[in-house]
């Protein structure tokens, strides 16, 4: 009878469906970046650097925000990534989009395969393996010389044009579109996969692994094909690394890397996709800041941050600004 | 043929044996209570239905089918529905969430990667009109971590409907729940479809003889006793071993 009232049917389903509806906000990152290349026309290189972390970060987060994997170990698939896009453009073709096409699948393939192996498990023994998984390979990198050149890494790399017409120039325009367009796909089909069927489930693997298997699902397989997905994406990250700024050395595989790049996810907020963004753009810039204010110990400053935001903000940045919105709408009530 | 079956079901932690020798049936449409004192096995048996427990020796069958070597998944997909004693909920997601996962999965969309879930509002009205059927719809959009126990314990049941099981298998679906809420769980439990098998463990006598048409009695993993709810009534040991023990807690 009541209709306009919140208890009905039709508006709670539908409050339900409209929480996925695109809202204009989600348009603001993308009106930033574009911004960016004109307000700062030279940082453009570092402006590719976030981007692809962002990228990298999203990766991360359909692993470790949605599924719930927690993994130290992500930039095995970055540096799997770059490895492969930077070999491929020293010894086949210096064509870019092919390029990230074999550095996706490095890293799905080395993602699929410790995949299979390490998700058996679970707790600390998974986020062991992960780093185990890592260890490994960067001593392959660092011991197999004559393929990746060890310390001194992989130079030479040239890149052509993009789809033969847009050449990477001195001062990184070329590289900031690209990196852009790249991430905006990945942007897109995240949004898509998060929303689907197969991405609701994940939350529900992290959520309670027990109960989803009592519904039917089969969770192991669930697990390999978002990892895999996952390691597809941070290996396209690492690629994009090699082709802009067409070297590729072991710190791809490091491991600070690896926690870095957890960190941000974290400050932004995990299983959100945006965390990726907010949680790259605050590292950076605290990183930047501190390190002008407080050269030698600016780690410290990021550390101290970081355990702020566990203790007090488990949802990261994001996770405050939603709390921050719902108080407002209680209190206007 | 039966619903569900086991045979010779043993399941031993070390030296205790949790399940021992297990003969059981349980018939199209049955309404079947499992009861025993505490420690008695009474969720390993489920455990080991579910899959979530491998037997030690012993065959599971559901509709005739061999399903010991199966995984969980697999026998759900065979229509076997169950509830967790201990609430076994997506904690951090939306009561409406938790019972759309399960429809989802029931539908076999879980691999659908490209299109979007909330598409199928079929699927939501769904579960909404589940959750309205166990009186929480009003909390849909809350999550269950936000919800008090009780309503916690009906979205545990809600989840298990969700599948549209032929096979329901209820482990004290109202396991610290005052009686109002206990009344709205076998209500909806009594008023399910006539062809749903149930096995129902539940320790309040007056409600398993309401609801039961068949009572198994389980005393240190072993069957003491199978009947109607007469003969379990009435039977000498069962008495002493169960009910009499009862009336003096
Ligand atoms: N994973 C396990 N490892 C060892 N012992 C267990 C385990 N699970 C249950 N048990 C033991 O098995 C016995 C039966 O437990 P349970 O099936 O939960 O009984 P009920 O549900 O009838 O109360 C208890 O003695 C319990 O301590
Ligand atoms: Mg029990």
């Amino acid at each position: 009878m009541f209709r306009w009232f919140n208890s009905d049917k039709g508006s709670a389903v539908e409050r339900f469906v409209q929480r996925d509806a695109l809202k204009p906000i989600e348009l603001l990152p993308w009106i930033l970046a574009i911004a960016a290349y004109y307000v700062f026309p030279s940082y453009l290189p570092l402006g590719s650097q976030i981007l692809l972390t962002i990228l990298f970060a999203i990766s991360l987060d359909l692993a470790l925000g949605y599924a719930g994997i927690i993994t130290l170990g992500h930039a095995a698939f970055f540096g799997a990534g770059a490895y492969a896009a930077g070999l491929y453009a020293l010894h086949v073709t210096g064509e870019p989009l092919s390029g990230l096409v074999v550095a996706g699948l490095a890293g799905g393939i080395l993602g699929f395969l410790s995949g299979l192996v390490i998700l058996r498990t679970s707790g600390l023994t998974l986020i062991m393996l992960t780093l185990a998984v890592l260890l490994l390979v960067q001593e392959f990198a660092n011991r197999a010389r004559p393929i990746t050149g060890g310390a001194d890494g992989l130079s030479g790399i040239s890149m052509k044009p993009i789809f033969g017409q847009f050449r990477f120039d001195l001062f990184g325009h070329t590289a900031y579109w690209y990196c852009l367009i790249v991430l905006f796909f990945v942007w897109l089909f995240a949004l898509l996969l998060v929303r689907s069927p197969f991405g609701r489930a994940l939350t529900g693997v992290r959520e309670n692994v027990t109960r989803m298997h009592a519904i039917g699902a089969p969770v192991r397989r669930r697990l390999v094909t978002v990892y895999t997905i996952s390691a597809v994406l941070a290996g396209i990250a690492g690629g994009l690394l090699a082709q802009t700024s067409q070297f590729v050395g072991l710190a791809t595989l490091g491991f600070e890397r690896s926690g870095e790049i957890v960190i941000m996810l974290v400050l932004g907020g995990i299983g959100r996709i945006y965390g990726a963004f907010v949680g790259v753009v605050i590292f950076m810039i605290a990183q930047d800041t501190f390190a002008k204010a407080d050269p030698a110990f600016w780690s410290f400053w990021v550390g101290l941050m970081l355990v702020l935001i566990v203790l007090f903000a488990r949802g990261g940045a994001l996770g405050v600004v939603d709390q921050a919105l719902r108080w407002v709408r209680k209190v206007r009530r | 043929m039966s619903a569900l079956e086991t045979q010779m079901l043993c399941k031993n932690f070390g030296a205790l044996a949790v399940a021992d020798k297990i003969d059981f049936r349980l018939e199209p449409g049955a309404r079947h209570a499992l009861i025993g004192p505490n420690g008695a096995g009474k969720t390993t048996f489920i455990n080991l239905i579910t899959g979530r427990l491998a037997p030690s020796s012993g065959r599971i069958l559901l509709a005739g089918q061999d399903v010991t070597a199966l995984p969980q998944e697999a026998r759900v997909k065979r229509g076997l529905g169950r509830t967790f004693q201990i609430n076994t909920l997506f904690r951090g997601l939306s009561v409406l969430e938790n019972v759309f996962l399960a429809v989802c999965e029931r539908e076999g969309l879980g691999n659908v990667m490209l299109r979007r879930a909330n598409a199928r509002r079929d699927l939501l009205d769904e579960s909404y009109g589940l959750l309205e059927s166990l009186h929480i719809a009003d909390d849909a959009l809350a999550l269950v971590k936000e919800l008090p126990y009780g309503k916690q314990r009906l979205v545990e049941l809600a989840i298990a409907l969700g599948l549209k099981p032929s096979v329901l298998l209820l482990d004290e679906p109202a396991a610290g729940l005052p009686s109002s809420e206990t009344a709205i769980i076998f209500d909806t439990v009594q008023r399910l479809p006539g062809d749903i098998a149930i096995l129902i463990i539940e320790h309040d006598m007056e409600l398993v003889f309401r609801l039961a048409n068949r009572i198994t009695v389980l005393v240190q993993g072993a069957v003491l006793m199978e009947g109607t709810p007469a003969e379990i009534a009435h039977d000498k040991r069962v008495r002493e071993v169960y009910l009499g023990e009862r009336d003096h807690g």
